[in-house]
């Protein structure tokens, strides 16, 4: 029975893990397999209290390989799963990250990025693992990585993550920074009605016609083992029964191109950017995760000096807002890029940036760059 | 205007001396229960217990975009090496909350308040040396004015483990007395 119930709704004042969790509750997550690592341990912490109160399940497992493997068991079970690490881990889990795209699994991994590479900096920020998350496990495939800038949005893109798991059968990433996860701030959960939740599209056939991976406008419907449907699912390459198909090039083509079509011919529904002032600026900072709220307080006191200066703040980041980015490179002059690392998004910014120039503030340690630091670089640029 | 309003506040000291929880009881009564914007950001080694560790809060009345203390008003600081880190780094006129048994070595400072709340000894006086932090609370409410101090109190008792709500309000106002009885003097 539950004690505190599933939907928290009202004002909380909680950290950036805390209300992750709780977004992972309300999305209907009822599978949670984790290595509790500094900074996503309270997301495990939390869940391991909240989950068994409200009838879910919660397992810590004896590393991060085996905890996406549960959630890949648990997901194909027909359970919404997450699990929830940081850099170390996250490289563990990178097999079978693929393996979960193979085989078109909706699951949401969280990676709460601290200073790398190695063990690193446990308790510092950083957003060193962008290119990892895009391109971490081996062969060709499209992802879909969400970066949260504040303690509601830890909240609201969590449920956002499993929406978009669930709709395109991929694993979906929250990837957010140690600051945004430890920190406190004041968010509202809304009423259920509020609250858009998306489930995976089940077969509407019977178990003897189904074909589990016989797409249906890119993705295929899901049985659940344990419905009746009988179905194989592997990491080699399989065909529309899921029986592997090691030898025929015809395959492969169709699957893989799939696998990264699903994702490609959607991305206008996936892509979610925040426009801040963009319309006559002549210098544009893209930046994400913390980064994006020092970069707005930068571009507001740039504008009380009279510089257009304006913000595009990156809450998808892959599939990367090409689009996005290609449109503010037509009108300003400038971009301004300061991430926590030593130049990874700002390449994907320079692929579509084209001609436009693009100006790169790297970040490492302790703290982001101060609003200052931006703001001298869009003084100094404009 | 932006950020006329903005109030910096950073808490610093070692691992186990409750820094980051006073951070966050602070950001809660500004938050839920004085209405206003806050945000609570901490750093802290990997050492549980003894390291050097932070905790800073924003309070604002507007919006709160960046949120973490860049030159703060007030510096609540409890320990020697979180003194020497941060004690130059305080605004012009701002304010220096200092417990001084934890920190002998004093600097000649100019433009800045400085109050001494020997709060580990208080805490130590009620048996309760784990309540330095709220007794520092108290005199920080008292000093600064910038919260209400019932909506302290309720924040206290929102944050604290169970059954011990007695004992954390005693020392909060324990630390309260005592900072009024020093702007007094």
């Amino acid at each position: 029975m539950s004690k505190k119930g599933v939907l928290l709704t009202g004002a909380h004042f909680m950290n950036g893990d805390i209300a992750c969790a709780e977004g992972a509750i309300v999305a209907g997550c009822r599978f949670f397999a984790g290595y509790p690592i500094t900074p996503a341990t309270e997301i495990a912490e939390h869940l391991s209290e909240r989950m068994p109160e409200i009838g879910r399940i919660y397992i810590q497992m004896e590393d991060e390989i085996a905890s996406i493997a549960a959630v890949i068991g648990a997901s194909y079970a027909g359970l919404k799963a997450m699990t929830a690490t940081s850099g170390p881990g996250f490289s563990l889990m990178q097999e079978n990250i693929g393996l979960a795209i193979m085989t078109e699994t909706p699951c949401v991994i969280v990676d709460i990025m601290r200073g790398g590479p190695s063990t690193g900096q446990p308790t510092m920020p950083g957003q060193q693992d962008v290119m990892q998350a895009r391109w971490g496990s081996h062969g060709d495939y499209e992802i879909i990585a969400l970066a949260p800038s504040s303690v509601q949005e830890m909240f609201d893109l969590t449920i956002d993550a499993f929406n978009l798991a669930e709709t395109y059968r991929v694993p979906t990433l929250l990837l957010a920074d140690e600051i945004v996860a430890h920190m406190w701030e004041k968010i509202v959960i809304p009423t259920a009605e509020k609250i858009r939740i998306v489930n995976r599209k089940k077969p509407n056939v019977s178990p003897e016609e189904y074909l589990p991976f016989m797409p249906d406008d890119l993705v295929p419907p899901m049985a659940c083992f344990g419905e009746g449907y009988r179905f194989h699912a592997t990491g080699l390459t399989h065909d529309e029964h899921g029986y592997p198909k090691t030898s025929s090039s015809e395959v492969q083509e169709r699957l893989v191109k799939r696998l990264c079509e699903k994702i490609r011919r959607n991305e206008d529904k996936i892509m979610r950017v925040e426009e801040v002032m963009l319309d006559d600026a002549d210098v544009v900072v893209v930046a994400y995760g913390i980064v994006a709220r020092a970069a707005l307080s930068a571009v507001r006191k740039a504008r009380e000096m009279g510089i257009k200066a304006g913000l595009l703040r990156l809450i998808t980041l892959w599939p990367f807002p090409q689009n996005h980015v290609a449109k503010i490179a037509g009108s300003a002059k400038r971009i301004i890029v300061p991430e926590m690392n030593c130049g990874q998004l700002v390449r994907e910014v320079e692929r579509a940036a084209k001609e436009t120039s693009v100006v790169f503030l790297s970040k490492l340690g302790e703290e982001p760059h101060t609003p200052m630091e931006i703001l001298e670089a869009i003084r100094r640029n404009s | 205007m932006v950020n006329i309003m903005r109030i910096e506040i950073r808490f610093a000291g070692f691992g186990g001396q409750g820094i980051i929880k006073s951070g966050i009881i602070t950001a809660a009564a500004a938050c839920l229960y004085s209405q206003k914007n806050a945000v609570q950001t901490q750093s802290y080694g990997p050492e549980s217990r003894g390291g050097a560790c932070k905790s800073e809060v924003v309070i604002s009345e507007e919006e709160i975009d960046f949120p973490k203390v860049v030159e703060p008003d007030v510096l609540v600081v409890m320990s020697q090496h979180a003194y020497n880190e941060y004690v130059e780094r305080v605004k012009q006129g701002g304010t220096i909350i200092m417990d001084p048994n934890m920190i002998p070595h004093e600097k000649e400072l100019q433009n800045v308040n400085v109050f001494h709340v020997p709060a580990t000894k208080i805490a130590e006086e009620m048996q309760r040396k784990i309540v330095a932090n709220i007794v520092m609370l108290g005199a920080f409410v008292a000093i600064t004015g910038i919260l209400d101090k019932d909506a302290v109190k309720e924040s206290i008792k929102a944050n604290i483990p169970k059954g011990t709500e007695e004992l954390n309000l005693h020392a909060f106002e324990k630390g309260f007395e005592y900072a009024k009885n020093l702007l007094k003097s």
